[in-house]
């Protein structure tokens, strides 16, 4: 029973035939079920471990590694909020607790609307920038009690709150699982060709080995 | 200064970055809204370090970035041109893998490289790849920075069909595939050994050395050389301004420049691109031109100098210049260039625990020193602030610390004391730098304010055991 919609499918193929061995795309294609999902279920592994030549528990077991890989369901919106070092002299532990208290539920349970789950991040690379939050990996810089509650305001109304956020990133929010809203794209006409390194014997021609 | 003057430099659309007086030789087009887009990117001499490069052999594109003693920008600071030289000769193919999966607290630079300057860092990939005959580049970014990977892609793909990345790179011979590749969260996967087992489709989890570098045995077993975002951002102007022209900025053990990212208690934070060795880490916090002073006026308690992992510094290392062997000389290391400001209203002891819970919290299993020592360290720092620590906590944190890390640890000099500096790095008993990096904040924290621990800890009463003895006894 395949798992990925034909779309999807068709992109896995593509992922998994970008490196010179399969098992090389098993996270690229956890982030691709977790697109099409919100999170990972039994049916997306055993159908990545059969693009990846690999079985599903260690799909399983590559995937539980990686916090960003959820193996339940979490809100539309995921919310991570840093508390690490900078932000944390910046304000990040009132900035944690005004989001717990204002959207009523635990770190890392849903909201009874299903559109926000929060979660407590580590250091996002945005330390000069502090307090930070992301909602879906997208950047909230500087940020305060006020400027969340808006972010949440406009996802509730269903709009973007994007133009609020790093004022290098606009557009609309994706859900849940959406990372990058492009994908890269190798034309066939002008790959080098992608070979098993055992298929690759000696040096490439532009370069002239001194033995 | 004033309002206004602490505001100047800010650039909107590259969040933190300040342009301010000094050369610049990454951040250069940062100025510009659409410096990410391959039209301006040529219209600002883009991709002319690839074309001069293509003009020259592989080797001599290796000389001059040997000459230029370019160091790594990534933490270990190791001289990137030698790194190159490690391949085994006979042995193909080899790979590159652009390790751009920033997550050591405090830094913030690679992130804005990729997300406003992606094609500098395509070319610098590109430079890399022709000079050491690498059949395929994978491009690691972090998996939490959507915003750089869509940059990246999008680059990728102006690069490909314009003929820069695929089959003959410019109607030559070199031919070359470049991936973008992104991870899931997994601050270990940032040491090198550890990306390339992601990178693999496995737990992120460092392998087992020697072999020392992967340059040797690396992605799929072949020769693979990894080096940092930044590092590589270097290499298009190097190509294109020789070795002699980079190396008349900075220090000569320490040449060009390196982004800084300075955040905590000072005036004006943010990604600062500063010459290499000549500047002092008091004109880095106290300048006009840099971070304007510590917030309030206040005093300086203590600062991280080169991200979580570095042992932190005081007042009396404010002269030290911002170069990775004066810095190491006096018991730290300039790293990944992140430095946290704290100022005197900072309680240790918190700003401890901070650090030490994120390695606890990003250990990946594999040592048990490191798995058990950081989980150990993070709840007696705990138990410590909760007002439940015992008199005996202190020593208890040191000798778990010197299970993960034996010796005397890296520490700044404390003149007061009689203290002198113990040199970086430290010795480990586990196979990455992550566990010893816990022990940094600790050693840091009781060494200087070892009465901010005592003070805390006021219970005198031992610990209640939790069966009764003579139950058990029977």
């Amino acid at each position: 029973m395949s798992f990925f919609n034909e779309e999807n499918e068709a992109i896995a193929r593509d992922i998994v035939g970008r490196y010179p061995v399969a098992r090389s795309a098993l996270i690229p294609l956890l982030h691709l079920a977790q697109e099409q999902e919100g999170w990972i279920t039994k049916p997306a592994m055993e159908q990545i471990a059969e693009l990846t030549n690999t079985t599903s528990v260690e799909v399983l077991g590559t995937g539980t590694f990686y916090e960003m890989f959820k193996f339940h369901p979490v809100g539309r919106y995921l919310i991570k909020v840093c508390t690490n070092i900078s932000c944390q002299l910046s304000g990040a532990d009132e900035l944690l607790e005004h989001v717990k208290t204002s959207l009523g539920v635990e770190e890392g349970s849903i909201t009874e609307d299903e559109l926000f789950t929060f979660e407590e991040a580590e250091c996002v690379a945005a330390c000069t920038e502090a307090p930070c939050f992301t909602v879906n990996y997208r950047y909230f810089h500087r940020a305060t009690k006020e400027l969340f509650d808006e972010v949440v305001v406009d996802l509730r109304a269903g709009e973007s709150p994007l133009s609020k956020g790093s004022a290098d990133d606009q557009g609309v929010m994706p859900e849940h699982g959406t990372l990058s809203r492009v994908r890269q794209q190798i034309p066939k006409s002008r790959c080098a060709g992608i070979k098993h390194p055992e298929e690759i014997k000696g040096p490439p021609n532009w370069i002239e080995e001194s033995v | 200064m004033n309002e206004s003057s602490l505001q100047a430099g800010y650039v909107k659309h590259a969040p933190g970055f300040v342009e301010n007086k000094g050369p610049k030789l990454i951040t250069s087009r940062f100025k510009h809204t659409d410096s990410f887009t391959l039209e301006k990117y040529l219209s600002t001499d883009g991709y002319e370090g690839l074309r001069s490069a293509l003009n020259l052999s592989p080797s001599q594109v290796h000389d001059e970035v040997r000459e230029a003693s370019l160091l790594g920008r990534g933490g270990a600071g190791f001289p990137a041109g030698i790194k190159w030289g490690f391949p085994p000769e006979g042995v193909w193919p080899r790979y590159l893998v652009v390790n751009g999966d920033e997550s050591e607290i405090g830094t913030y630079k690679d992130r804005l490289l990729m997300e406003r300057d992606p094609h500098q860092l395509i070319e610098g990939v590109l430079i890399a790849c022709y000079a050491l005959g690498l059949s395929q580049a994978f491009l690691y970014v972090r998996g939490e920075m959507a915003l750089a990977q869509e940059r990246i892609a999008i680059a990728l793909d102006e690069a490909y069909k314009a003929g820069y990345i695929g089959k003959n790179v410019l109607d030559t011979k070199f031919s070359v595939d470049v991936v973008m590749h992104w991870g899931a969260g997994a601050y270990i996967v940032g040491e090198e050994t550890a990306l390339i087992e992601s990178l693999e489709g496995k737990r992120g989890m460092p392998r087992l050395k020697p072999p020392y570098f992967p340059a040797a045995i690396g992605l799929y077993g072949k020769p693979t050389i990894v080096n940092n975002v930044e590092t590589l951002s270097n290499l298009p102007w190097i190509i294109n301004n020789g070795a002699s022209a980079y190396k008349e900025f900075g220090s000569e053990s320490s040449p060009g420049t390196r982004m800084f990212a300075i955040s905590g208690h000072v005036k004006r934070p943010g990604v600062y691109e500063v010459e290499h060795g000549v500047t002092t880490f008091r004109e880095l916090f106290y300048g006009d031109n840099f971070c304007g002073g510590i917030r309030d006026d206040n005093e300086l308690k203590m600062f991280i100098p080169g991200g979580g992992s570095a042992p932190w510094f005081f007042k009396e290392q404010l002269d030290l210049p911002l170069e990775a062997s004066a810095v190491g000389a006096a018991g730290s290391m300039l790293g990944s260039g992140a430095i946290v400001v704290m100022d005197e209203t900072t309680d240790a002891v918190k700003a401890c625990l901070s650090v030490v819970r994120f390695f606890a919290r990003e250990s990946c299993g594999k040592c048990s020193p490191c798995r058990e020592g950081t989980t150990w360290e993070e709840k007696i720092l705990q138990r410590i602030l909760n007002g439940d620590g015992r008199p005996s906590d202190i020593d208890l944190l040191l000798d778990i610390g010197d299970n993960i890390s034996p010796g005397p640890y890296p520490a700044a000099s404390y003149p007061d004391e009689g203290l002198e500096a113990v040199p970086f790095p430290p010795k480990q008993t586990t196979i990455c730098p992550l566990g010893p990096s816990s022990v940094a904040p600790i050693v840091s924290a009781i060494r200087r304010f070892r009465s901010e621990f005592e003070s805390l800890i006021t219970r005198r009463d031992p610990i209640p055991l939790s069966l009764d003895v003579e139950e058990v006894a029977t």
